[in-house]
């Protein structure tokens, strides 16, 4: 073949293969509205839930749990309705995972209350012996950075104003650090008594699992 | 530059590269050790540093980019200056590729280490890494091609072509992925959301595998196995239909990765049926390194290297069978998300990689400086020990995946779940210790190649050669 003397030739033939590919089935789909659909029942995060988003990236949750419940009966029966393509439409990047080392968490928004997240994060052990997560109760011992919340939800386009952003995040510490707070009690335990007063990173991440498969309940409730 | 003797080639950049592959190597080998052990015993997980969901991603960033793309660097270095017959036009620029990557890789692992994390799975660098990655993959194709426009050699043979496409491949791959929109020096959100996001991932997820651990393998194989047998490839025509259908075929099957999920379902079935294609063209290159071997089947004895390279090849059949038939939507249902798809990698990375890139260094590094391999002897107990901790490590996921599929789809007579999660995690812990002696088996058979390999360097080139 003559192309085997043509370097630049051979690089360019080569390009064009492996862009056909490419172009059916990846850039295409960019560009239809199927592949992502919208609905209006699905809210973007909080910039707290963003923030506890972010924690759960940054401690690589997403390595060991899953995101996404298949259309499987063994599986529904397990987590709960099976994931709808509109829930991940704010999801930048998604977080589906890969291998399922713990349970998969798309519906585990209200399963339980945060005080079972507080215990549980602190201390998997203390609730299963046998559990091999690690334990995070050091997440309590942060205090929750929000300086780069606004910017934050803004370039992911939530279309919140900066007074947005700070009532969020204000209106939640004021709930968590309430005396009628329903899981004050296992807050107080894993958290420092000087952070007493503000939002932890534990606080953030809870509130982004307490989110997860919340608004797509609405959504099926009313097809 | 007249002369073509060996004298001229720049091998210092070779055997740079080499060993920087053998240090992230132990490495990334070491990490995986540690959370192989967190997998039993999650006493491990000291620090935040040390827990298991930050250091997974640096034992897979530091084995693929660091220790893969390192050897496929030391390999095409030096593939290129002899198909080509020319020095590498740029050395300076070779030589800055060197530093740059160690560079990165290093605050790679670091920052990896500190939670800057993308999320993407093997794209887990935060931005300014990214463009660091860019610009070393830039120095390198500058080389590449430069050298191959100036080569003496008219045709360029096989490997030379699997070298290419690795080239403007893993450019478009890895530069359409990681489009990402900072918020600060450590932290970026990709532009992509939701389903587009993981289409474009795993389009990515799968073809980076392709292109780091099978064409550039590939391109080691059909140059060092002719080299190292002295026996010519099968079939030239087999050759060219392979490397052009494998080229073709991988690109449409990254959602092989995303069945069931919320994924459009054609993009999905468009996956699964070039999956089972991407068979034929594997299979070619398979079938063309044991019909090379054809009559000299002796040289499984007598040549330390051949049954690397035949093992190698061999694990690479297997993989590219096991592949698409875990793609199949049905099968998938059972064995995703299990340890079955981890044995799968593991195959792959653990047999045929590092078998052949075993092989390729032990050729190639005496012959640059001039030398013998330090230890025939040590190789083969290199070979023994990596052959059968894969052998134990893979088989046992494989039986951890199927266990805990089944588990999962375990239903009382009265349809109610047999096992509460937890069951299906704490059964598979007997595999997980298992796996960890496996692991350590391999890597003693890796220490072993790495010392080996030290000695080879330190010894005085042989007179006769000069």
């Amino acid at each position: 073949m003559g192309i085997t003397s043509k370097p630049v030739v051979f690089a360019v033939l080569a390009a064009v293969v492996i862009l056909i590919g490419t172009t059916v089935t990846v850039f295409i789909p960019l560009f239809m509205p199927s592949t992502q659909p919208v609905s209006s029942y699905i809210k973007p995060y909080t910039a707290v839930e963003q923030e506890g988003r972010d924690i759960y990236m940054r401690e690589g949750c997403n390595n060991c749990h899953t995101q996404t419940v298949r259309p499987l009966r063994t599986e529904v029966l397990r987590y709960g309705e099976y994931s709808k393509p509109e829930e991940f439409a704010y999801d930048r990047p998604f977080l589906w995972g890969s291998r399922r080392t713990g349970p998969d968490l798309n519906r585990v928004g209200g399963k339980y209350p945060d005080s079972w997240h507080y215990k549980h994060l602190d201390s998997p052990q203390s609730m299963f012996e046998k559990s091999n997560m690690p334990p995070y109760g050091w997440l309590a011992k942060n205090r929750l950075d929000t300086s780069y919340s606004f910017k934050k939800t803004s370039t992911l386009g939530y279309g919140y104003s900066e007074s947005d952003v700070r009532q969020q995040i204000d209106q939640y510490r004021l709930t968590v650090t309430d005396k009628s707070y329903p899981s004050k009690e296992s807050r107080d335990k894993i958290t420092p008594p000087e952070l007493g007063k503000q939002l932890t990173e534990m606080d953030a991440l809870i509130a982004y699992l307490q989110k997860l498969g919340r608004d797509v309940k609405k959504m099926e409730a009313t097809k | 530059m007249n002369k073509t003797s060996t004298e001229q080639y720049n091998y210092t950049i070779v055997r740079s590269f080499a060993f920087s592959a053998l240090f992230w190597l132990v490495i990334g080998l070491i990490v995986g050790l540690w959370i192989a052990f967190e997998m039993f015993n999650p006493a491990l997980n000291l620090t935040p540093w040390l827990s298991f969901g930050r250091l997974r991603v640096v034992h897979t960033n530091a084995l693929g980019l660091g220790f893969g793309l390192s050897a496929i660097f030391a390999t095409s270095y030096y593939i290129l200056q002899r198909l080509t017959r020319i020095p590498i036009l740029f050395p300076r620029l070779a030589q800055a590729h060197l530093y740059l990557f160690n560079t990165v890789i290093a605050l790679g692992a670091l920052s990896l280490f500190a939670g800057m994390n993308t999320t993407k799975e093997y794209a887990e660098l935060e931005w300014p890494l990214d463009i660091g990655v860019v610009i070393f993959w830039v120095m390198f194709a500058i080389n590449v091609f430069g050298t191959l426009i100036k080569r003496k050699e008219k045709q360029m043979y096989i490997s030379l072509w699997y070298i290419i496409s690795m080239t403007v491949a893993i450019a478009i791959l890895y530069i359409v992925n990681n489009l990402e929109i900072p918020v600060t020096l450590f932290k970026s959100y990709t532009v992509y959301a939701g389903a587009n996001d993981a289409n474009v991932e795993w389009w990515y997820g799968h073809n980076v595998v392709g292109f780091i651990f099978t064409v550039p393998i590939l391109a080691m194989f059909y140059y060092f196995l002719p080299k190292s047998t002295g026996l010519p490839i099968y079939s030239h025509r087999l050759s060219i239909v392979s490397f052009w259908a494998l080229n073709f075929a991988y690109l449409w099957t990254g959602a092989h990765h995303l069945m069931l999920t919320p994924l459009p379902e054609w993009i999905q079935t468009v996956a699964m049926a070039f999956s089972i294609f991407l068979i034929a063209p594997s299979w070619g290159s398979v079938v063309n390194g044991y019909y090379t071997l054809q009559g000299n089947w002796d040289q499984m004895r007598t040549n330390y290297l051949t049954k690397f390279f035949i093992a190698g090849i061999t694990f690479y059949g297997l993989q590219t069978l096991q592949g698409p038939l875990q793609g199949l939507r049905t099968l998938n249902a059972f064995f995703h998300f299990t340890d079955w798809v981890v044995g799968h990698v593991h195959m792959g990375t653990m047999g045929w990689v590092t078998m052949v890139i075993s092989a390729s260094f032990y050729y190639m590094i005496p012959r640059i400086n001039n030398t013998e391999l330090y230890s025939v002897k040590l190789a083969n107990t290199h070979f023994w020990l990596i052959l059968v901790g894969q052998f134990i490590w893979t088989i046992t996921m494989w039986i951890a995946g199927i266990q805990q599929g089944a588990m999962w789809k375990a239903t009382n007579p009265d349809g109610s779940l047999m096992y509460n999660f937890l069951d299906t995690v704490t059964s598979l812990y007997p595999y997980y210790r298992l796996r960890f002696a496996a692991g350590v088996i391999y890597f003693i058979g890796i220490l072993f190649f790495a010392w080996n390999l030290i000695m080879t360097v330190r010894k005085q080139p042989s007179q006769a050669e000069l």
